[in-house]
Parts: C-alpha cells; structure tokens; sequence
C-alpha cells in the first residue's frame, strides 16, 4: 500500500500532516533543531508574543506533579520587534508552516501585536491566547468571560490578514459557551486547551512550590479532560478545532482526531522527549497503513458513541 | 547536542547515597566541555515525567561519568540501573567554565555533589599548582577520588561534624588558602548548596577575585525552550532573568543578583 495521505485542512491553511508543537514549548523554533527536524512538523507555534519584551515570574517557575508539570513562566518572551527581527529569519528559512502565539493585557495590546504581524512573509496565521489576565479588567482572564473573548477575538482579526485562531483556556464553567462567542466573532479556528490552573505545596517550609503560587498544569495528566473538552467543542461548532492536552505518542494524537479535532499541538511532550511530535507524526502514518485507510481525514471525527 | 539511547558501563555505590555512573556515547565524549550537563530520561513511563539534569563528572575513553546522590524518585530509579541498561541521555548541555590563564591560580571549592564538574574542570586544566577544597556534612559523604578511579586529585576535606578533615565548613579552607597565598593571582570555581556558594561569593568579591558559580535547578528541557530554570541577573546587567540550562549552568558569580537568589 502506498503512505497514506496525512495532510489535513485548517479553514484557509494547508498542513502537510496534523501534528504541530504546542505554543511554550518549542521555543522559537530553533532550540530543538539540533537533535530533531522541525521542517518535518505540520507546524510550529511559536512562544507567545507581547508587544513589549516580558520578564517572565520569579523562579520556581516549574514543578513536576505526578504524569504532569506546573508551569508559572509569566509568558516571558522577546517581545515584537525582537521576534520579527532575529527570531523569524531563522523560522522562515524552514519549509515549515509557522503559527505567531500572541498575547496581550488589554484590547489595544492583542490590537497592536496583531497589526505588527500583518503581512509579514513566513507568518502563516495567529493563535490568540486568551488565558491572559486583562489589566483593565482588575486581572480577570480574557478567556473565562465569553463577552471578552468575542471582544479580543473581534479586534484581532479587524488587525490582522491572516487566518486567526483562539486558543481556549479550560479554566471556565463551560468551555462550549467560551467556543460560541469566539466563532461568532469571526475566529477561523479554535485551540483547546490552555493549562489548567493548579498549585502544589512544600509541607516542610508550607510555601507554594511556585513562587507565582499558581501555575499551569500540563502533561499526560490532563489528557483525558482535553480530550473531553476538545469533543465538546467539536459538538458546538462548526469551526476547524485543534486539540492540545498531553499528547505525548500517537496513539494519544489519534483518540484527538477520532473526537473531531482536525490537528494537534504536542507541548510538555517535546521536553521529555525532543523526538516526540515526530515520532507521532510516523506513528499516525504506521498506525493508518496497519487499518488501510489512505488519508488520516478519513478518521477524524469518527467517534462512535 | 546529541540526543541518544546510552549504555550503561556501571553505576556502583561510592560514598552515603552517592552513586558513580558511566554510560557510552562517544559522540558526547567528543565535545563535553567541564562545566556542562546532560538531561537523562531515568524512566520511559510518564513517572517521572521529566528529565533529570546531572553535571558531567568527566570522560573515561567513550564514556561519559556522572557523579549523584539519590534525593528523589528520579535519582533513586537511576540508582538501580545496571550495567547494559539503556537510557536515553541529551547533551552536552549549557555553558561550561571559562579557563584560567597559565599565570591565574584555579581555586576549586566544592559543597557535596558540587564536587562532580569541578573534578571534570580539575582534570581538564591538570594544574599542578591547583587548590582543591571539597566540604561534606559527614565523613560517610565524602567522595573518596580513587573510588572514582582517579588519581593524582587528592581534595583538602572539610567536615561540619569534624568526622574527616577541617572540622567546620570549606569556606574556612578558602580563607586559608587565600590569606597564603595573597600575592599570586587567583580564580576561584565553585558548585555546591546556595548558601555556600553565597559564602564563596562573598569572600570572592572581597579579595576582589574572579569567581565563576555552576548553579543547579529544577528543569524540563535543559536547551532554552520551556524557561523554567529562571535566574535573576544583577541590576547593572538590566536585572533580567538568564537560564540556568542556555546561559548557564556555569555564570560569573557578579552576573546574578545574590539578593533575591
């Protein structure tokens, strides 16, 4: 049998397979590049973006917790004219379709990143992330308000030329209600999930193990409710839907497709082992050849009960 | 930067909890440089999750030594590894020491496992007139050079229960050392816990000598990626955060900002 096809469509956008690396964990790109090959991705998203360059959190930064991670990075990134200046070059030298991740702490913020990367060459689309606290807002996350996602969702895209899609925060009543305002605004497609907000506690000095206090937990732990929230978006729109939640093989990456979603993003993963988005690339296309099914379109959404 | 399923030569017990490893890779051999790391996956299952960072001890032939003890679930399972197991190992990871010029004096002063990358950098510069200090808490931690199957590095102990050598800390083997040996011009190197790397700081930065501190931290990835292992740099270096993994694990002690360490 020949390879089966594994690209997929994302509205507007052409993967040439549906495994991309998850935004935060793969750098800009380039970190990775000396033990694995990015230009073999679906697509990278890179760390996400502010207007200006951000600090990041005091450390502890990250903990391990039991099949997982908690991270309080603070979104520490070059910021971007950094980002278009000495980071970008080097992504688009790579026949690898590249994803801007980008954040803001106010309406004009998401606005002015947005318009940055408006026609910029080698920026494929952007996914919006709407975990951020809004500073207007007395710190109250864009995402967990389904007024203010529709609002941020609006504004980039009134910005921006390329395709936009928002990235959901799980930390929220009902993610299907968050999934419906954003579509509504206009949003070419949704990402889900963000981490989901945790802490964890050293009895000896009754301090958080993060200095931030909370942090986000990533990793094959919250696989299982991804999943279910990545079906429950799946069952509320009509848009293309990216699932994200401790994938780390390609049997994970396919419970996603099967759900509905019509890619992938692999995160905490990547740190483990920096081969993994590949390994599951390969393993989607054996798993395909082993049940004869010529184009991975062919099992997304394919859940049976 | 390799990444690669190793074989384990051996792993034997050579002090309390502290554990000696040597794992084949030629190809790390080459170009591990003292001072750097590797990230070693000790387990294939999702626990732990994450790699473990361990500072290069040195290089016999093709293989490559590690020095640990065993203070958590990941170095407990690496302390039952045999020889002929496999583990997956990425490095030669960060930036190593600096060398000291053939005029400069190396003062090494170690504090418990911080001993490992300071033998790989002792035995790198091979430094006849080099200081040596390593400081345990007990006898039953120091890490005797020949159980590693070195010779010629023979480190001056110091004990804060006074069971080996100088009965107090290696700080005060530092001061001794310093105050015979005032004319000559000196570096020092140092690794260990946060508060006697202060303490080497300190006393560095009053007799105005070079230091250069190898940092631990909690990691994920160990190349840049994920930022996790943040350090504060001092206010004159714009007090922004480096990466102990990409910047590091081995800074100019005046780089970092102490005060909030």
């Amino acid at each position: 049998m020949d390879k089966p096809d594994l690209s997929v469509q994302l509205g507007a956008l052409n993967l040439k397979n549906p495994v991309l690396t998850a935004s935060g964990t793969f750098g800009y790109g380039r970190e990775f590049a000396s033990v694995m090959d990015p230009g073999l991705l679906g697509g990278i998203v890179v760390k996400g973006i502010s207007l200006k360059p951000m600090v990041g959190n005091p450390p502890p930064r990250i903990v391990e917790t039991p099949g997982g991670m908690l991270n309080a990075i603070g979104l520490a990134n070059v910021g971007l004219e950094a980002f278009l200046s000495e980071k970008l070059p080097w992504l688009q030298k790579l026949k690898v379709l590249v994803i801007v991740n980008i954040y803001g702490h106010s309406l004009d913020e998401y606005g002015a990143v947005a318009a940055g990367l408006k026609g910029v060459p080698g920026v494929a689309a952007l996914e919006v992330n709407i975990s951020c606290p809004n500073v207007e807002q007395g710190g109250m996350a864009f995402g967990t308000d389904p007024d203010m996602a529709a609002r941020v969702t609006e504004r980039v895209l009134r910005e921006t030329d390329k395709p936009v899609i928002v990235k959901l925060s799980p930390n929220v009543t009902d993610i299907r209600v968050i999934a419906r305002a954003v579509e509504k605004a206009g949003a070419h497609a949704i990402s889900l999930i963000n981490t989901l907000t945790g802490m964890t506690i050293d009895i000896e000095k009754r301090t958080s193990k993060l200095a931030n206090g909370s942090g986000g937990l990533s990793g094959p732990a919250i696989r299982p409710v991804a999943l279910h929230m990545v079906r429950q978006v799946v069952q509320t729109v009509r848009l293309p839907v990216i699932g994200i939640g401790g994938i780390r093989e390609a049997r994970d990456a396919l419970e996603f497709l099967i759900a509905g979603a019509d890619a992938v993003q692999v995160g905490t993963a990547n740190f483990v082992n920096p081969g993994a988005s590949l390994d599951i690339i390969s393993g989607i296309e054996k798993f395909l050849m082993e049940h004869h099914i010529e184009s991975v379109k062919e099992i997304i959404g394919t859940l049976k009960n | 930067m390799i990444e690669a399923s190793t074989e384990i030569v051996f792993n034997k017990r050579v002090a309390k909890n502290t554990f000696f490893m040597g794992f084949r890779s030629e190809p790390m051999v080459n170009v591990a440089k003292p001072g750097q790391f590797v990230m070693m996956r000790v387990r294939s299952s999702i626990d732990p999750l994450l790699r473990r960072p361990f500072s290069i001890c040195g290089v016999n032939g093709d293989v490559l030594l590690i020095l640990y003890r065993v203070v958590g679930q990941g170095t407990a399972i690496l302390s039952e590894k045999r020889p002929g197991d496999l583990i997956r190992v990425l490095g030669p990871l960060g930036r190593g020491f600096a060398f000291p010029g053939k005029a400069v004096q190396p003062i090494m002063v170690a504090g418990g496992m911080g001993i490992a990358p300071l033998i790989f950098l002792s035995l790198t510069l091979a430094r006849k007139d080099q200081h040596f200090l390593a400081g345990y808490g007990i006898s039953a931690e120091v890490v005797p050079p020949d159980q590693l199957g070195i010779v010629g590095l023979s480190p001056a102990i110091a004990t804060e229960d006074g069971s080996q050598g100088h009965h107090g800390r290696v700080t005060d083997l530092l001061e001794s050392v310093l105050s015979n040996a005032k004319k000559i011009p000196s570096a020092i190197f140092t690794c260990g816990p946060l508060p006697m790397l202060q303490a080497v700081r300190r006393i560095a930065l009053g007799k105005s000598i070079p230091c250069q501190v190898s940092l631990e931290s909690t990691m994920a990835c160990g190349v840049g990626a994920c930022q996790g292992c943040a350090v504060r740099k001092a206010p004159r270096f714009d007090g922004a955060y480096a990466h102990v993994c990409q910047d590091g694990p081995v800074f100019d002690a005046e780089i970092l900002d102490w005060e909030v360490m």
